[in-house]
């Protein structure tokens, strides 16, 4: 077994889970802003509010009574997506990507009558999915179409980009393709592929699998040293502008690129994980502090964007 | 910087003022730092409640002295508003409570702590003089039956009363000594004086209590004495064994009642008992430093026995939140629920290491198992958690009877795993099963586990024990550490490997 010294790490500046919590995210991160989050029908219309994308909304269930107009709600719906306001991890979302008569097909592939489609949403409300087993809300939303490049690095699930922003400047960022090991999931710990993404050009720089570095997306087979990210700018530009709406001095925001409507904003995430360091295989503590030096100074968006371009691109080797 | 400083004063602040606290009663009241040579020491409260009949009242509660090895380190008295004596005629003490007037029931307490230094026996004593028993004609004549059949039996005093209590205990008795006993306005012990009585044996009842760790209604009981004239034979009458109970405290031998109540009602003697595995001389300190010194006078041997005993449990709690905080901060280990680790821990106090860890897994086990049945079927979460908690119900219930009746009494300690926890570990580790695969539970469970064994073995190491008990300032210089580690912002042992793939070789 082979392990880092503390040294090292820190030459790296490789940030720690016990420094991400106290110098980042309990300095930078008003709790009382954690709600706009980790609330994702909040987060959805604050962004409306301040004209960022998002998917668009089709339907909130918020009682078990509710459940039963479940099939008013979904008609005329060919594609959609049923996922637990509070749900954490990528748990609880039901993607349906077309109806077979009365049924609908999941983007598995697996068929579901009303009566499952009704239980997951009841099991939402009744908080199997959210933190702590707290009652929740299901929101129905539409689902995206993403972009054929992106699709050929992700199996039976929607890749995402992670981007870190820290006091809006965009930091760090990361494509996570679902594999079929993460069951769909855009969720590294249960084995979805981490790609490592240049700053300024959107190209990718290093891809991981539970931690370890692949070549290549183990489902499809499609390379990732080939992968340059398309809207690119427009990406960095969106998780830059959250940072005005939010307020959170430090978090991830959770990217979709659409095939019609170009990015949008799935999620926020106001303790964003760690493994992105590993998947660009360099530390955040450095890019961090070159922040703090440049925070005094109001800057807006674009600002903002060129100054992370400057400051964190990476050589190709 | 300024509040990493903040926290860098207080915790300071608060260790220095723990540790000087600590070492100011080391230092200038001699407290003993080491736990040294230990000894078990009873706590006994005796609890004197009754009902005002109206009138005056007066209480009269037999004192214990040092007999048969056991030596009272100290006593006290709380009588609130009453007159209070302790009288001493011809070698027996006597405590005496008297008051005008009283309009409400009153609970008065005597409190003593006791050991025994040798495991000796009551050796001899005055004998008193035999009084028969004034008895109804049908009475007498069963009575003459039965001790002509025991002294044909027997071969002396000591064989005479082996039999007669062997019978009462075996229920085989004949019909006259069924007669004799079948009579409920007297206790079976009073018969069995009289029959002794009655016999021409001299005999006498030894008052005491059987000490039990964590009692607290415990009632007096007595022992039966005879003298065979040249030594005492003591007796169980409850198991009719000759010789001294180990665990019996001797309250007081021969005489009459312990307890006399002129003037009140439903008059009741309970003991509270707590046993502590103490330091002798830290206990013999202690109780001579209470009334004088006055930091003393606020510390928890001041407080009521029964509370002692529930803070002998509680102070642990802090070491093995200590444990856990180390364990998530600076290991790295994941535990599912912050404290969920020390509930386990303190249970495993109660049950001992190994029985509580098979009982543990055996439980979580088969609840895990039941409940993804559970969850094909697609219940409600609500509904879903309350089978699993009355699954696990039934499966403790199942297997402390089961175990029972295998003849392995360890298995009811069962009892003490909270159900709660229990039921809550099932339920979160089968979701998280099913969301994170099995890996994950394996992570957070034995994550739990571990923090949980090793808490408990620091929790119930001697010296622990022994400070957290005696030093209960510590606490506050814990408080600042635990303050201090949560401004930790350094690696945590498992990153170090989680990031490995960072490391370059060529730099």
């Amino acid at each position: 077994m082979k392990w880092i010294s503390p040294r090292e790490l820190r030459e790296q500046g490789v940030l720690g889970m016990n420094s991400r919590n106290v110098d980042y995210i309990g300095r930078s991160n008003d709790r009382s802003r954690y709600p706009l989050v980790d609330n994702k029908l909040k987060t959805k219309q604050m962004a409306l509010e301040h004209g960022m994308p998002v998917p668009v909304l089709f339907g909130v269930v918020r009682t078990q009574h509710a459940v039963q107009a479940l099939e008013q709600m979904l008609e005329g719906l060919e594609k959609f997506v049923i996922k637990p306001v509070q749900g954490s991890g990528g748990k609880g979302i039901l993607v349906i990507t077309q109806r077979r008569g009365d049924d609908f097909v999941k983007s598995t592939g697996a068929v579901l009558n009303l009566r499952e489609v009704k239980r997951h949403t009841s099991n939402i409300l009744s908080g199997l999915y959210s933190l702590g087993g707290r009652p929740d809300v299901a929101m129905i939303e539409d689902m995206i179409e993403f972009d054929q490049m992106l699709s050929n690095y992700s199996h039976e699930g929607v890749p995402d980009i992670r981007v870190i922003v820290y006091h809006g400047f965009p930091v760090m960022a990361m494509l996570r393709c679902s594999t079929h090991a993460s069951d769909g999931k855009a969720n590294l710990h249960q084995g979805a592929v981490g790609v490592g993404v240049d700053i300024v050009s959107g190209h990718s720089l290093y891809a991981i699998q539970h931690n370890k570095k692949v070549e290549q997306h183990p489902d499809t087979g499609f390379r990732f040293d080939e992968l340059v990210l398309p809207h690119w700018d427009e990406v960095l530009h969106l998780a830059a502008g959250c940072y005005g709406m939010t307020g959170l001095g430090y978090f991830g925001a959770d990217i979709v690129l659409d095939r019609d409507s170009g990015p949008v904003i799935l999620e926020l995430n106001a303790r964003p994980g760690l493994a992105i360091q590993i998947a660009n295989q360099v530390g955040l503590r450095k890019r961090l502090q070159m922040i703090d030096d440049l925070r005094p100074i109001e800057r807006d968006v674009d600002e903002r964007v060129s100054l992370a371009k400057q400051m964190f691109g990476v050589t190709m080797v | 910087m300024s509040s990493r400083l903040q926290i860098s004063l207080v915790a300071g602040i608060l260790i220095a003022l723990g540790l000087g606290l600590a070492l100011y009663k080391k230092i200038e009241l001699g407290f003993p730092l080491l736990p040294g040579q230990r000894q078990v020491v009873w706590t006994l409260e005796s609890k004197i409640s009754f009902i005002p009949a109206g009138g005056p009242i007066e209480i009269s509660l037999a004192l214990p002295s040092s007999q048969a090895g056991w030596v009272v380190l100290d006593d006290h008295f709380a009588s609130s508003g009453f007159g209070f004596t302790v009288m001493a005629s011809n070698g027996d003490r006597h405590a005496q409570w008297t008051r005008q007037s009283l309009d409400r029931s009153t609970t008065l307490y005597y409190k003593l702590q006791i050991y025994r230094a040798d495991n000796v026996g009551l050796g001899g004593g005055p004998v008193p003089d035999i009084e028969p028993p004034e008895l109804t004609t049908d009475r007498q004549a069963a009575m003459e039956r039965v001790v002509a059949s025991l002294q044909e039996r027997s071969s002396g005093s000591v064989s005479f009363t082996a039999l007669l209590l062997q019978q009462l205990v075996q229920e085989q008795m004949d019909q006259d000594a069924a007669f004799l006993f079948g009579n409920r306005e007297e206790s079976k012990l009073a018969v069995v004086m009289d029959v002794l009585a009655f016999a021409g044996i001299p005999s006498q009842r030894v008052r005491g209590v059987f000490l039990e760790d964590g009692r607290r209604r415990q009632q007096i009981n007595s022992l039966v004495e005879v003298f065979d004239g040249k030594h005492w034979t003591i007796f169980d009458p409850t198991t009719g064994q000759p010789g001294l109970p180990e665990n019996f405290f001797v309250w007081r031998r021969g005489g009459t009642s312990v307890l006399d109540v002129v003037g009140g009602l439903s008059s009741q003697l309970e003991f509270a008992i707590v046993k502590n595995t103490l330091p002798i001389k830290t206990v013999l300190f202690m109780e001579q430093q209470v009334g004088e010194q006055p930091l003393l006078g606020f510390s928890i041997y001041s407080l009521p026995v029964e509370h002692q005993g529930v803070f002998k449990g509680l102070l642990l709690i802090p070491v093995g939140a200590l444990v856990v905080v180390l364990l998530r901060v600076l290991i790295g280990i994941r535990t599912s629920g912050t404290f969920m680790p020390i509930l386990i821990a303190l249970a495993f106090i109660q049950a001992t290491l190994l029985t509580g860890l098979i009982i543990f897994l055996a439980v979580v086990g088969a609840g895990l198992w039941i409940r993804s049945y559970l969850s094909h079927l697609n219940l409600l979460l609500v509904a879903r958690i309350t089978a699993v908690v009355i699954v696990v119900i039934l499966l403790m219930a199942a297997l402390s009877i089961v175990s029972y009746k295998f003849g392995f009494n360890q298995a009811l300690t069962v009892t003490f795993l909270p159900t709660i926890i229990l039921a809550w570990t099932i339920e979160r580790m089968s979701i998280l099963w099913e969301e994170e695969g099995g890996h994950e539970v394996l992570i957070q469970g034995g994550g739990s586990l571990l923090a949980a064994v090793l808490a408990y073995l620091l929790m119930s190491t001697a010296l622990v024990e022994h400070l957290s008990f005696n030093f209960p300032e510590l606490m506050i210089s814990l408080l600042g550490v635990v303050l201090l580690i949560g401004k930790y912002t350094g690696y945590r042992l498992t990153e170090l490997y989680r990031f490995r793939d960072l490391s370059r070789p060529d730099k």
